[in-house]
């Protein structure tokens, strides 16, 4: 298991290495720069500035030392906010998107896996029918649709909830956020519960278990460790998912996490915050795919063999 | 299914395929909500061609006294929208609004300053688009007090208007136009892309198949969406830029699915006897590989087009994507939703347009998918 996790580790080495360079390149070869203001700068300005930055190095050296500051954990300062680092802007958006995240994860699980597993033991139910309908809308209905909605609903005409901020994360400003960034995986994770719950349900060690007369929860347990599977396999693609989402609620709800920056340090050509940006998100999504697919093993002994 | 090679054996095979297709329409056709998205999309794409010569306003065309009005029947301006429109008009004509009435549709307007009101700057009123055709009942003998009979147009705004005053029914078919065209033309783009791909690697197999497959894995572990709005963001956003972006990121599905396809029909006799006979690699590909993926196929592609509008919305409603003056149903919710405190019916019409869009091809690709398993019931 040890050496497996670490091929895999060393795997992902060169998928980064792919996406730095990539994106790396791909932002400097585009027009423009991160000092192109409405005003133009004094030539003589621009050249420190853009000395002072290293920006008037060749590219592959501007890479060289970008790597190499990368790998000592320098992700470098940021362009468009001064006197801060790269690195400081996460540490103030980090907490903002993780709390978000976790919360929407857990949320999505808890409630995709439940309601898909009472789909699942009353099939053709209400819950079932209600899961049904969930998987279709939520695959429709995009979550910057639902997070005006919502703001519509619980924000203006009932004043229950705020309509945006974060004020140091207190509960009712996270509420709106978290439900509209879990929404649309909760569909996706029921349905999927569902088929697979529906049938491990119907293999035969269950039915074993049953015609010994084992109560129903311990069944129920037995049949889940199955149906997890094809949920713990999508937990790399729905991080993925998470992170994309966390973007748009982000920018919907004011919240000054990561997607904000990113999208702000996009549009301002802010080169290292866009491109710490990109690394941040590639690991959390190799690391979660990784996840995924140990959590797999443990519970999937014929997986392990070939780990 | 298989089609044989017309070398080995002569025509007569070639129904067996049409049979298939005509089974598989039949199926669709009996799957009533199915055929509920088909008539849904037809209806939305027809719309968006054609409705916005039909509506009465051009999608520019901005009317400053009826901003931000909510969705409705009613035909405006309406009464309370009159009295703030005839104010601004008057102090135009530098005149002020001593009274006014309405009676079928005809406003009676007695207008008075301190000097004589020209006649010419009457125009205001029909240029305004509220008003027709004004003329005068009566006039003071100094000229400092117009008695003035104009008809009031009724103009419908079904889904409101924006915030500049623009009908959002109209701008929301003109937008419709842009983001089908982007989810079809993407669609097709990473459909070339992913079917020739996986035709190849399925085919060629072994260690080309290994290398091509990895290079696939790699690149799903990437967060695609993020490269693409570094990519439209640095590059300017243009529509060509968004459609080559979404394309290229949305092949690997379609890659997917074409190669374990191939691998299957790889093994077949059909195949096999082609290769006998000498037909070359990419003449099998063309002959014999794609056209009998084409099942799955559209199925993938169907329910791509949903996936491709959708990120395409996303793109623009982070202001990433299509820009002014041309607009996409993202856009419109993204100006919806900033409006949401002053106007909240702004969001309504775009996000139905899109939600009913995204649903009826969901629902469509689903029963496409239905129709052409061959385990179905015929």
């Amino acid at each position: 298991m040890i050496a497996y996790t670490l091929r895999r580790l060393l795997q992902a080495v060169p998928t980064l290495f792919l996406v730095i360079t990539l994106s790396f390149f791909l932002m400097r070869l585009a027009p423009g720069g991160p000092f192109d203001l409405e005003r133009p700068l004094p030539p003589a300005a621009m050249e420190n500035l853009r000395r002072v930055y290293g920006l008037d190095q060749p590219l592959p050296v501007q890479f060289a030392r970008y790597l190499a500051a990368l790998a000592t954990g320098d992700l470098g300062p940021s362009f468009s906010f001064r006197d801060l680092s790269v690195a400081d802007l996460f540490a103030r958006g980090l907490p903002v998107s993780m709390t978000l995240g976790a919360l929407a994860l857990a949320l999505a699980l808890g409630l995709g896996i439940g309601l898909g597993v009472l789909a699942a033991s009353r099939r053709g139910g209400l819950i079932d029918r209600l899961v049904g309908v969930l998987a279709s809308v939520s695959l429709s209905v995009p979550n910057f649709v639902v997070a005006p909605l919502l703001q519509i609903a619980f924000g203006l005409s009932l004043r229950w909830l705020p309509l945006s901020g974060w004020e140091g994360g207190a509960p009712a400003h996270l509420i709106l956020p978290v439900i509209t960034l879990a929404l649309p995986q909760v569909g996706a994770i029921a349905r999927l519960t569902r088929t697979a719950m529906a049938e491990a349900l119907g293999a035969p060690h269950i039915r074993t278990l049953r015609a010994m007369g084992v109560p129903p929860l311990i069944v129920a347990r037995h049949a889940l460790r199955g149906a997890l599977l094809p949920v713990v396999a999508i937990l790399g693609p729905l991080a993925a998912a998470l992170l994309t989402g966390s973007v748009v609620v982000e920018t919907i709800f004011g919240l000054p996490g990561i997607g904000r920056y990113f999208v702000d340090g996009a549009l301002n050509r802010d080169y290292t915050l866009v491109m710490g940006t990109v690394v941040l998100v590639a690991v959390l999504v190799l690391l979660l795919n990784l996840a995924g697919d140990l959590l797999s093993a443990v519970l999937d002994p014929r997986l392990r063999l070939g780990a | 299914m298989s089609r044989i090679a017309p070398a080995a054996l002569p025509r007569r095979a070639a129904p067996g395929r049409l049979a298939i297709g005509r089974l598989a329409f039949r199926r669709l056709a009996r799957n009533r909500g199915a055929l509920a998205a088909l008539f849904v999309l037809v209806a939305v794409a027809l719309a968006c061609l054609v409705g916005p010569f039909l509506t009465g306003h051009a999608p520019e065309r901005a009317y400053p006294d009826l901003r931000q009005l909510p969705p409705g029947f009613a035909a405006e301006p309406g009464p309370e929208r009159l009295g703030p429109a005839l104010a601004r008009l008057a102090f135009r004509m530098r005149a002020r609004v001593e009274g006014y009435a309405v009676e079928d549709g005809r406003l009676r307007l007695t207008l008075a300053a301190e000097r004589p009101i020209a006649t010419r700057s009457l125009v205001y009123l029909p240029r305004s688009d509220l008003f027709g055709e004004p003329h005068v009942v009566e006039r003071a003998p100094d000229g400092t007090r117009l008695v003035i009979a104009v008809p009031i147009r009724r103009l419908h705004f079904l889904l409101g208007t924006d915030v500049h005053g623009r009908d959002l029914l109209t701008r929301s078919l003109v937008a419709g136009r842009v983001s089908l065209l982007i989810g079809l033309v993407a669609t097709a783009v990473a459909l070339l892309v992913g079917v020739a791909y996986g035709a190849v690697s399925g085919f060629l197999g072994g260690r080309t198949d290994a290398v091509m497959m990895r290079l696939v894995d790699i690149l799903y572990a990437l967060p695609f969406v993020f490269f693409v709005m570094v990519l439209v963001v640095f590059f300017r956003a243009s529509l060509a830029l968004i459609l080559v972006a979404i394309g290229a990121v949305e092949w690997l599905d379609m890659a997917r699915i074409v190669r374990a396809q191939t691998l299957a029909l790889r093994r077949r006799d059909f195949v096999r006897a082609a290769e006998a006979l000498g037909l070359s690699t990419l003449a099998i590909l063309r002959r014999h590989i794609v056209p009998n993926t084409l099942g799955p196929i559209t199925v993938a592609a169907t329910l791509l087009v949903p996936r491709v509008i959708l990120l395409e919305s996303f793109l623009s409603f982070l202001g990433l994507g299509v820009q002014e003056p041309q607009t996409s149903w993202g856009v419109l919710i993204a100006e919806g939703a900033r409006a949401i405190e002053s106007a909240p019916g702004m969001l309504a019409g775009p996000a139905c347009f899109l939600v009913a869009t995204l649903m009826a091809l969901n629902i469509l690709g689903d029963g496409l998918a239905d129709a052409l398993d061959p385990r179905g019931a015929a």
